[in-house]
């Protein structure tokens, strides 16, 4: 298969963005990142999204969004899997590229959530569950993680705001950077006192829902000038992987098992472990999904993901750093377009252009988008590209 | 006082070609409880007597139909019978969830009944739970069905501030009917009066019932009921002293207790089915919980008198004498007194949001 | 309305019927067609007992669409007694907290309140404390 690189790269804010559209948002992350790659216009469009039937009452992205952007004639298509989806389009913008079949290929991932009422998102959201067996008792995305939680805190018997640091980690990061949602660091003691949401979570457990567009432009290198503006980043590993789609129908509910293959996968396929990353853009909608994340990932024993919250590894400057952007946490959960967001965040920090979020000397990323609570998984690992 | 006006030679009694009876039955109380003085407060500022202790409310996710599976379930695991032979599934209540669909078909698909089985709703007031009763023995009496589920369940309501509210609750019965050598109690023989009296009804649409209040004690509950029972105890030629347990229609304490002492019997053979202090009126539920929770401490050869009561008006009276079979069924499910010490008081307000009487529009 | 949808679960969501398969002897709920244990073919129907204990629960208090009046209210995951584990709503707790590990029975009742005046009434699944043990309590 043939190299894939990132050549332009776009995003909105992540915000409740009442005056924009979703044909508006996804506009100008469209037109950001073929900016960004100096003009290349793509042959392809492949755009992520969950809910914009539920709550925009709008399907046929892919060919809505062709057209609004001018971009009228070129193949496109909508790729939903949850939260997952726009991880999920990244990875056939990949295949299409890889294959030969594709030039240029234009992933967009873009998500309203604002435009109706909390409890109508929370319904649409939960479509991603079993909708017959989980959904229709009432579950929201929210109960479910927080089910997961209290089996895990009773499990490993972890002490009280162990889950903390993920959260206080995400908002110190979200910071540095101008197009996240919350930019204001958090004191474990505004965490502690925070109101509980579904127990055993409070509101800073729980990522903020919110609207958003990003967008990445894929190619070959060989397609590209030869002076190119930016340093190079190429997807150099990418694995998609289900589980049950149903929480309860896991032989371990406290293990996200597809996570763990996608990792493994992605990671074989870039010819690297793990460990060898420099930052991970994990999925952490819920704090409780980042320490499964990182369980899976290989990164802890079962049980002890928690642990990494605790003593600053995950910092920017610590052994692996996560949500170096701020995460869905601090820069929002801008549904099905975040896996966008975590590839064009990864871009940013290997193209060395994350400003006052930089982990230093980053070369490889491990970036991971989970639907519902690792139902799907999707991996992807980028690297700095050298041409030769 | 004038209670009776039966000409002797015009009573008829109900008996079956083939002996009947009581193969299992099951009770349902929710857990909820409304003291009579949380009504008093709000309404009298607590002020005046009180008609019952507390009586019971159904949780926000009950009604008739979910109530009703409760107490068919709890009457099949006495009767250890397979559901599938059941041939009639009736449920009886003045508070089925649809005006039309009928409860018995969600009740007879939840036990495994479905689908050779008869299913209809009944409705006569309070007594449209012995009417199913009353139809399941001939329905098994002329051997047309081996078994008959019969089920009188309510979630009935009472205006605000009406007498009513103070007593209206939630809860009642099922029978699985069956050949009398089944039976944990064969039902010897029933007999019903009935008039075209109007002491209390709701129409179509409305809300709550209206009553003639007053007009619903000498001429309608005590007419009809002292009617029955002296016409049950002539035409069976039998004698108060010769019944173990007496258990009528229970609107209220007082009521009962007057019925009964008006029959001749004592207020120790009243006291075992007499639930309406602790969970109030049950309406279509009311009389034959009480035979349910007797049912759990009868011994064999003990005879019971049963008489309903429903608005409109009727009575449905029944002799039930105890068999060999009662022997290791009331174990066999939760007793009715468990669901009665099951309890968590609520108050008024709960209690208002609890029986939909918030407008959520 | 989702009649139909609704209507396909009835033995499901009224009386947890489930599947058992022929091949491993696996308990199944809910019914998979495919037996997640060994693969094969799984038709069988299975009559659970409904007795279980809860292996997690939480509290939501902010109801999606379509449960809001019967907000707050406890979801749990119950492990069956037979194996499978189930998403349900706890209810008729009464003033008793539920825990890691209660032994909980399953209870036909209302999934969504009946509120809506002229909608279809929706039953399913719930448990409940063990009423025996609540009894002892009382």
């Amino acid at each position: 298969m043939t190299n894939v690189v990132i050549a332009g790269i776009g995003q909105t804010p992540v915000n409740e963005h009442w005056d924009l559209s979703l044909r508006e948002l996804g506009l100008q992350a469209m037109e950001a990142a073929m900016q960004d790659a100096g003009g290349l216009r793509p042959n392809a469009l492949y755009v992520g999204n969950m809910l914009s039937g539920a709550l925009s009452h709008q399907a046929h992205l892919g060919a809505m969004l062709a057209d609004f952007a001018g971009l009228t004639g070129i193949e496109a298509a909508a790729i939903e899997a949850a939260g997952a989806s726009a991880a999920m389009a990244l990875r056939v913008g990949f295949l299409a590229v890889a294959s030969g079949q594709v030039d240029v290929a234009l992933v967009l991932g873009v998500e309203k959530l604002s435009d109706q009422v909390p409890a109508q998102v929370e319904s649409a959201l939960a479509m991603g569950t079993d909708a017959d067996y989980e959904a229709e008792q009432g579950l929201t995305l929210t109960a479910q993680a927080a089910l997961l939680a209290q089996r895990y805190l009773h499990e490993f018997k972890v002490p009280e705001h162990g889950l903390a640091g993920f959260s206080l980690t995400a908002h110190a990061n979200g910071a540095h950077n101008p197009n996240a949602m919350f930019r204001k660091a958090v004191k474990p003691e505004i965490y502690a006192s925070a109101a509980i949401v579904s127990a055993p979570l409070n509101m800073f457990d729980i990522a903020p829902n919110a609207d958003g567009a990003a967008a990445l432009l894929l190619t070959r290198a060989e397609l590209l000038p030869p002076k190119f503006p930016h340093p190079l980043v190429e997807i150099a590993g990418s694995s998609a992987v289900t589980d049950t789609l149903a929480l309860h129908d896991r032989p371990d509910p406290l293990t996200f098992n597809a996570a763990r293959l996608s990792v493994e996968r992605a990671c074989a396929q870039a010819g690297i472990l793990p460990k060898d990353a420099d930052l991970f853009e994990l999925f952490d909608a819920f704090s409780i999904y980042s320490a499964l994340s990182l369980e899976a990932a290989g990164f802890s024993e079962r049980g002890q993901g928690w642990v990494w919250a605790r003593n600053g590894a995950i910092h920017l400057d610590g052994d692996l750093p996560i949500a170096t952007l701020g995460g869905l946490k601090a820069r929002g959960f801008p549904g099905g377009a975040t896996g966008a967001y975590q590839a064009v965040e990864a871009t940013l920090q290997l193209r060395g252009q994350a400003d006052g979020a930089q982990v230093p000397g980053a070369k490889t990323a491990l970036v991971q988008s989970l639907g519902g609570p690792a139902s799907t998984a999707v991996t992807h690992v980028l690297k700095v590209f050298n041409q030769n | 006082m004038e209670t009776t006006t039966h000409d002797h030679e015009h009573v008829r009694l109900l008996k079956t070609e083939h002996p009947v009876g009581i193969v299992g039955y099951g009770a349902y109380v929710p857990r909820y409880r409304l003291p009579a003085r949380e009504v008093a407060r709000i309404w009298t500022a607590g002020t005046g007597g009180l008609p019952i202790e507390e009586k019971s409310v159904p949780g926000l996710d009950e009604d008739v139909a979910t109530m009703s599976i409760e107490a068919a379930r709890n009457a099949l695991a006495r009767a250890q019978i397979d559901p599938r032979d059941l041939r009639a599934v009736w449920v009886g209540s003045e508070s089925h969830p649809y005006a039309v669909k009928p409860t018995s078909t969600i009740v007879a698909e939840a036990i495994g009944a479905v689908p050779s089985t008869q299913a209809a709703d009944w409705e006569f007031a309070c007594k449209a739970g012995t009417e199913a009763m009353v139809a399941a023995m001939g329905f098994v009496g002329s051997q047309m069905a081996r078994y008959a589920l019969a089920i009188g369940m309510d979630t009935a309501q009472g205006r605000p501030g009406d007498a009513l509210e103070y007593t209206a609750g939630a809860g009642g019965a099922a029978f699985v009917i069956g050949p009398g050598e089944e039976s944990l109690a064969e039902i010897e023989s029933s007999y019903s009066f009935v008039t075209d009296t109007p002491d209390f009804w709701r129409r179509q649409y409305a809300r709550y019932p209206e009553h003639g209040q007053r007009f619903t004690g000498e001429p309608a509950y005590f007419k009809h009921i002292i009617s029955a029972g002296e016409a049950m105890f002539e035409a069976t030629n039998t004698k108060p002293e010769d019944y173990a347990y007496a258990v009528f229609h229970q609107p209220n304490t007082k009521f009962p207790q007057r019925a009964g002492a008006m029959l001749g019997f004592k207020p120790e053979q009243v006291e075992t089915g007499l639930l309406v202090p602790r969970i109030g009126n049950t309406y279509s539920g009311a009389a034959i919980i009480g035979l349910t929770a007797i049912l759990d401490i009868a011994e064999p050869g003990e005879r019971i008198m049963l008489v309903s009561f429903g608005s409109g008006a009727g009575s449905d009276a029944m002799v039930l004498r105890v068999t060999d079979r009662i022997a290791g069924k009331p174990e066999l499910a939760t007793r009715t007194e468990e669901y009665i010490s099951r309890r968590t008081e609520i108050d008024y307000a709960e209690y208002v949001r609890m029986r939909g009487k918030l407008t959520m529009k | 309305m989702d009649i139909p949808r609704h209507w396909r679960l009835n033995k499901q969501r009224y009386a947890l019927v489930g599947e058992v398969c022929e091949h491993c002897d696996a308990k199944l709920f809910p019914p998979r067609d495919i037996c997640p244990e060994c693969g094969k073919e799984a038709k069988t129907l299975f009559q659970f007992s409904g007795k279980g204990e809860v292996y997690s629960y939480t509290t939501v208090y902010e109801a999606p669409e379509g449960y809001a009046e019967q907000a707050p209210y406890t979801l749990a995951m119950v492990k069956l007694a037979e194996g499978p584990l189930v998403t349900a709503q706890l209810t008729d707790i009464g003033d008793q907290k539920p825990a890691i590990g209660m032994p909980v029975e399953m209870v036909t009742r209302l999934l969504r309140s009946a509120t809506d005046e002229r909608g279809m009434l929706i039953y399913g699944y719930k448990f409940r404390p063990a009423v025996a043990q609540a009894a002892q309590a009382a």
